[in-house]
């Protein structure tokens, strides 16, 4: 990696959580899939976040990405407080919209929308005018070398390219955060490390935080911090940072 | 911001216009039966108005002469013609009956007319009008007669001299007119052998058949044997008389019953098609409530098969509106290509109906709002669905 980290002292950290719990049910069927998680990510990092299944990792990336609301503990986002106890005044959809960018392990691309239109949608939802947003994925579908499958419906592309495609998407907007779960899973190793490449350059040339959820043996030698969670804690550890590409 | 809903629809169009073909079949029916109901109400008006009549002098106490019998003495419209405000009156009479033509039986109704009076249909479409006092017939075109053709009402051939269009009966049947003495021999004639005995009858009877009175029992039998009976009396009248005064005029001083056409309209529309009217009604309503199932489960199948991009939509920050809006939508679409399916096929088939289908624009366009009502309220079960749609649900596990 070429470009040094942001120094912690002086930068904003994007995401920042403390003592974050997440209890599932109540009663003797109450799951406690998180209990107590610590974690900063700062602006234009790529993390890796590991451990055993059932360790509580997706719950982690929903209570970040305001899909599911935590128990207890604190999240702050570019330095706001937005979760202490409960939502603070805020609309989880609208975060969802306009500050977060997912990526699942599956693609999960609009069949009845072309590519173009899936990348262009989270901007169309914000209300951007169509011929700009338009703009802005065939751009973004460029960066990720699938701009000509940009008129193609979803259903034709290969599993790599709806990866991409779904990449393009989560950036869309330009958020500040991209939560990524699992997304190299159904890929090969070679297409694994492209998408990790593309976060890794997405992530330089927008400062944008991520977080990367993976099993994948093959990519997590190339982050150069991990959070592992193990029983519902977090631990954090260095990592390899290896070159790639 | 593009519409979703559109996308969705062409992108599985085929489904989607196959479902919409199905839905349209069944409002095609429906608003087939609203023209059936609309042709029967426009069949009575159409004959009421082309009898050229003012008045309908009937038997006392019935609703004649075609939602109750009635028989009056056909010397009855002379004195009639005596009374102020009366200008022409003739006799008629109506009887269903069968006339075959070569192999074909037609079920007609048969009407007795005098020619040039009151009760001749109006407007031929092909020949002339009746012009002998015997064996012409003027026929509406939906008997299947041609001009020429040689048809048999019950002893006798009648030639087919003019057709006419939409003269049919309150129950469909298409008229049959001839002249008045052939339909009354028609109506009342009695066969030979009934003549035969009645006869021997007069005969036998001593008081009848007497020594002293020659020809008595002659003239007798003969009385009985010729019919001097009508159905009614149509009356035509004269100028700056109303017809409610000359109706009432009838009933003092005549003893009958006499109609004007907006009583005779009620009379048709309000009491001889009034059960077959309910019977559509229901029928309609059933039919609403099908096809409102009918759209809400394919709505609610479609939906469901979208559960995921629901959810997809739903974690990159769209709104509620946004998602109800593109099944509602959906759901008005699938309204739309039913409805539009649904007026072609109506219109397509409507001649194949042996009765008369009005299909009215009125109808057409209150059919269109209430599918339009209905898809509407078929789509809520979908919406609260998809809303109710956990976003997480995208992410897994
Ligand atoms: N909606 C839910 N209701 C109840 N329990 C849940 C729910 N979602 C997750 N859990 C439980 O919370 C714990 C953590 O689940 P989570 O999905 O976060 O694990 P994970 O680390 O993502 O596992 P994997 O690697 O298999 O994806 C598990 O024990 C799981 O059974
Ligand atoms: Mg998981």
């Amino acid at each position: 990696m070429s470009a040094a980290l942001p120094n912690q002292a002086t930068t904003t950290p994007a995401i920042e959580v403390s003592g974050l719990r997440k209890r599932y049910g109540a009663g003797d069927t109450a799951v406690d899939a998180l209990k107590g998680v610590d974690l900063t990510v700062q602006p234009g990092e790529v993390i890796g976040l590991i451990g055993p299944s059932g360790s509580g990792k997706s719950t982690l990336l929903k209570c970040l990405g305001a899909v599911t609301e935590p128990t207890a503990g604190r999240i702050a986002l570019s330095g706001e407080t937005v979760y202490d106890g409960g939502w603070r005044n805020l609309d989880p959809r609208a975060l969802r919209r306009d500050r977060i960018g997912f990526v699942f392990q599956a693609p999960y691309l609009i069949p009845f929308l072309d590519v173009t239109d899936n990348v262009a949608l989270p901007l169309l939802l914000a209300g951007r005018s169509n011929r700009g947003a338009r703009q802005r994925a065939r751009e973004l579908l460029a960066a990720l070398d699938v701009e000509h499958r940009a008129q193609a419906a979803v259903a034709q592309l290969s599993g790599g390219e709806q990866q991409r495609v779904a990449i393009a998407r989560a950036l869309a907007n330009q958020p500040p955060i991209i939560l990524a779960d699992e997304p190299t899973a159904p890929l090969d190793s070679e297409r694994a490390l492209a998408v990790v490449r593309i976060l890794n350059r997405m992530a330089q040339q927008y400062q944008t935080a991520i977080i990367v959820v993976t099993h994948d043996e093959k990519i997590i030698p190339t982050f150069k911090r991990l959070y592992h969670i193990r029983d519902g804690r977090t631990y954090e550890e260095a990592g390899e940072g290896r070159e790639f590409g | 911001m593009i519409s979703l809903a559109g996308r969705d629809i062409l992108h599985s169009w085929g489904k989607y216009a196959f479902t919409g073909l199905g839905l349209g079949l069944l409002i095609g029916v429906t608003l087939s039966m609203a023209g059936i109901y609309r042709g029967m109400v426009d069949d009575g008006k159409a004959l009421l108005a082309n009898s050229g009549a003012d008045l309908w002098v009937v038997q006392r106490d019935t609703l004649g002469p075609y939602a109750e019998p009635s028989s009056l003495r056909d010397d009855v419209y002379r004195g009639l013609l005596g009374l102020p405000g009366v200008a022409r009156a003739a006799n008629v009479t109506y009887l269903t009956m069968q006339a075959r033509q070569g192999e074909r039986d037609v079920r007609v109704m048969v009407v007795g007319i005098q020619p040039g009076e009151p009760g001749e249909p109006r407007y031929l479409i092909a020949g002339r009008q009746i012009e002998r006092t015997h064996y012409e017939a003027v026929a509406d075109a939906s008997t299947g007669f041609q001009l020429g053709a040689r048809v048999r009402i019950r002893r006798h051939d009648y030639t087919v001299v003019g057709l006419t269009r939409r003269m049919v009966s309150a129950s469909g049947d298409p008229m049959v007119f001839i002249p008045l003495r052939d339909a009354q021999e028609a109506q009342f004639l009695k066969d030979n052998d009934a003549i035969v005995n009645e006869r021997a009858r007069v005969l036998a009877n001593p008081a009848l058949n007497r020594p002293g009175i020659p020809g008595l029992a002659e003239t007798l039998s003969r009385s009985q044997e010729t019919s001097r009976m009508v159905n009614a009396v149509l009356v035509q009248i004269a100028p700056g008389w109303a017809a409610d005064e000359v109706a009432e005029t009838i009933r003092r001083w005549k003893r009958l019953q006499a109609y004007t056409v907006p009583q005779m309209e009620e009379i048709l529309i309000a009491k001889l098609i009034a059960t077959s009217a309910r019977q559509i009604a229901v029928f309609l309503m059933i039919l609403a409530v099908v096809s409102a199932a009918i759209v809400s489960f394919i709505i609610y199948t479609m939906t469901l098969g979208k559960l995921r991009e629901i959810a997809v939509l739903k974690l990159i920050g769209a709104r509620n509106r946004t998602i109800a809006g593109m099944i509602l939508q959906e759901a008005l679409g699938l309204g739309l290509i039913g409805f539009l399916v649904g007026k072609t096929v109506a219109t397509l088939w409507a001649p194949y109906f042996p009765k008369y289908v009005l299909l009215e624009p009125g109808d057409a366009a209150r059919g269109f709002v209430a599918v339009m009502v209905i898809c509407a309220l078929a789509s809520t079960l979908a919406i609260r669905t998809a809303l109710r749609v956990d976003p997480a649900t995208a992410i897994g596990g």
